[in-house]
């Protein structure tokens, strides 16, 4: 086990997994978010959850920093049960950004914004401050680390939101619709930052509408709806003409790029390069 | 009869440069005018801009003429320019009253405040919320909504004014692609049923593809880019731009670029 104070690039502690056991939860208005949702995701995993809005994605990301604790069922972290851990052991092992930055901001510079959960886990000095420019760095902040976080718009406070999280150096990553709000270059340092982590052998879930970040960004894609689990499996499976029926009932369309793949007899083909790839397999589209 | 903005340059009370400007810009009843642009680039104050909110409501400083149907907007009362700009805010939370307890009232809130008949209200309420495709959200909590059913209730609580245009900064933001599809139909019919003109910045370009007339890019504030839909989307400078172009576009460029035809069955098959 690694240290927490230790912080050189990839000195990350073996990532743990996430299981999910029959897990169910009801608002206390009485809204039921989950459904007996089972899910297996190993150390390392990439995974984006997809699905219609209110059908659950939120709710079942938030118990994993113990925002939320299920009604029934249990979560486990690296096997343990997350109902008998602390908040605050849970914030070193999951790090989750949330959909709305303004949830999550608070302090009156950049950088102290940065530095907050770090220092929480007992980092100081030299290694807090390289910790800070580094997440800085990643979301493309760091000329910003003397501002205050309400002068930047809110896209670039999504950005620090993240950037707050990546200097916990969590093994598990979590991050609730991570591209919304972002412009061509924001979606580009998003997709950095999540291709870095997983990278580095972080368990990476994320929360997403953009299909094309989905299909390009993530090896593994789990589909809810009205809080149950429906598909689950890789890109070329979940946006396979087979599983088309089941993404429509959640109110998604598969990529373009899949449709198109489709259409010309090509299998599946959930990113431009894979329908790329299929056409120069296939010998078709040479003038 | 037009929202008209003529030579239009803005800055934020307390701020030393213009963020907006040079802007002309008309909207026409019935035309949707897309705007796209990177983060930062001036979409959000045009919109408080073209709805006469700045610097009427929130101060700073305007050069240049906003006319709505050939009215100075400074000097339209903020009930008048309700009635004829409706704006939906960025983020649903910055939108909704926080005072009601279902969102059926949420979206009576507007209409009961310009004192209509409650006859007239609830026919506008049930008109918006079928309108938005959240009728079956009536009687829920507004308080208690996703991301998306909340943007969508703005959405209707906006619809319920009746404005004769709308200025919508982002309505998709939030939103599953069914939900940006029911919005972007829901505009299509709006401006088809109603006539309305819709100036509509959005970052998803396959939205502003399907349903926008024409398209504005705004770099640092100023138009960079400006004419048909078609043409603007397909423009080579976008991505420059910090707009991410729409996925038939990127398909094609992703085609050409491995060397491949983009052959007319492609074309198609991409449509």
């Amino acid at each position: 086990m690694t240290a927490p104070g230790s912080t050189a690039a990839g000195s990350i502690a073996p990532a743990p997994s996430v299981e999910f056991e029959g897990v169910s939860f009801a608002y206390p208005d009485g809204t039921r978010a989950l459904e007996e949702v089972s899910l297996r995701i190993e150390p390392g995993e990439s995974v984006a959850v997809i699905g219609q809005n209110g059908s659950g994605k939120s709710t079942l990301v938030r118990h994993l920093n113990g925002l939320l604790r299920p009604t029934a069922g249990r979560v486990l972290l690296e096997g343990r049960d997350i109902r008998r851990e602390h908040v605050a052991g849970l914030a070193e092992r999951v790090g989750l950004a949330f959909q709305n930055p303004d949830r999550q901001l608070f302090a009156g510079r950049v950088s102290a914004e940065v530095a907050f959960g770090p220092r929480n886990l007992g980092i100081r000095g030299q290694q807090l401050e390289e910790r800070v420019v580094a997440a800085l760095e990643a979301v493309g902040l760091g000329g910003e680390a003397a501002s205050n976080p309400y002068d930047l718009g809110y896209s670039r406070r999504k950005l620090l939101a993240l950037a707050s999280v990546l200097a916990m150096r969590t093994p598990i990553l979590v991050l609730d619709e991570p591209t919304t709000g972002q412009d061509a270059r924001g979606v580009v340092r998003v997709r950095a930052v999540v291709e870095r982590a997983v990278g580095e052998g972080r368990t990476v879930i994320a929360i997403s509408h953009d299909m094309s970040f989905v299909a390009e960004c993530f090896r593994r894609v789990v589909v809810m709806r009205a809080g149950r689990v429906v598909v689950d499996g890789g890109p070329e499976v979940v946006f396979g003409e087979a599983a088309w029926p089941e993404l429509r009932a959640a109110h998604l369309e598969p990529p373009r790029a899949a449709v198109a793949g489709a259409r010309l007899g090509l299998g599946s083909t959930p990113t431009d390069a894979a329908l790329v790839a299929a056409l120069v397999a296939a010998g078709r589209g040479r003038g | 009869m037009a929202i008209e903005l003529g030579s239009v340059r803005y800055r934020y009370a307390g701020s030393a440069s213009s963020v907006l400007g040079p802007i002309d810009l008309r909207v026409e009843p019935g035309r949707v005018v897309g705007v796209a642009g990177a983060n930062e680039s001036g979409k959000s104050t045009l919109c408080l801009v073209a709805a006469g909110l700045a610097p009427g409501v929130i101060g700073g400083r305007l050069e240049g003429s906003v006319r709505i149907d050939g009215v100075d907007a400074a000097t339209l009362r903020p009930h008048e320019l309700a009635q004829r700009c409706g704006l939906l805010f960025q983020h649903a939370s910055t939108q909704l009253s926080h005072t009601t307890a279902t969102v059926f009232e949420e979206v009576a809130f507007g209409p009961c405040n310009l004192g209509l008949p409650v006859a007239e209200v609830v026919t506008r309420v049930w008109w918006a919320l079928r309108t938005a495709g959240i009728e079956p959200l009536a009687s829920r909590d507004p308080a208690r909504l996703s991301g998306g059913q909340g943007q969508l209730v703005a959405l209707a609580s906006v619809l319920a004014l009746r404005p004769r245009y709308l200025i919508l900064d982002e309505p998709t933001s939030e939103l599953d692609p069914a939900g940006t599809q029911l919005v972007a139909e829901a505009l299509e019919r709006i401006v088809r049923e109603t006539g309305a003109g819709i100036l509509l910045v959005e970052h998803k370009t396959d939205v502003l593809a399907r349903i926008a007339d024409e398209v504005v890019v705004l770099d640092h504030g100023a138009v960079v880019l400006s004419g048909s839909a078609a043409a603007v989307l397909a423009d080579p400078r976008l991505a420059e731009l910090g707009v991410e172009p729409p996925a038939g576009v990127r398909l094609e460029r992703a085609v050409r670029a491995s060397g491949l035809e983009w052959s007319a069955e492609l074309e198609e098959a991409v449509e």
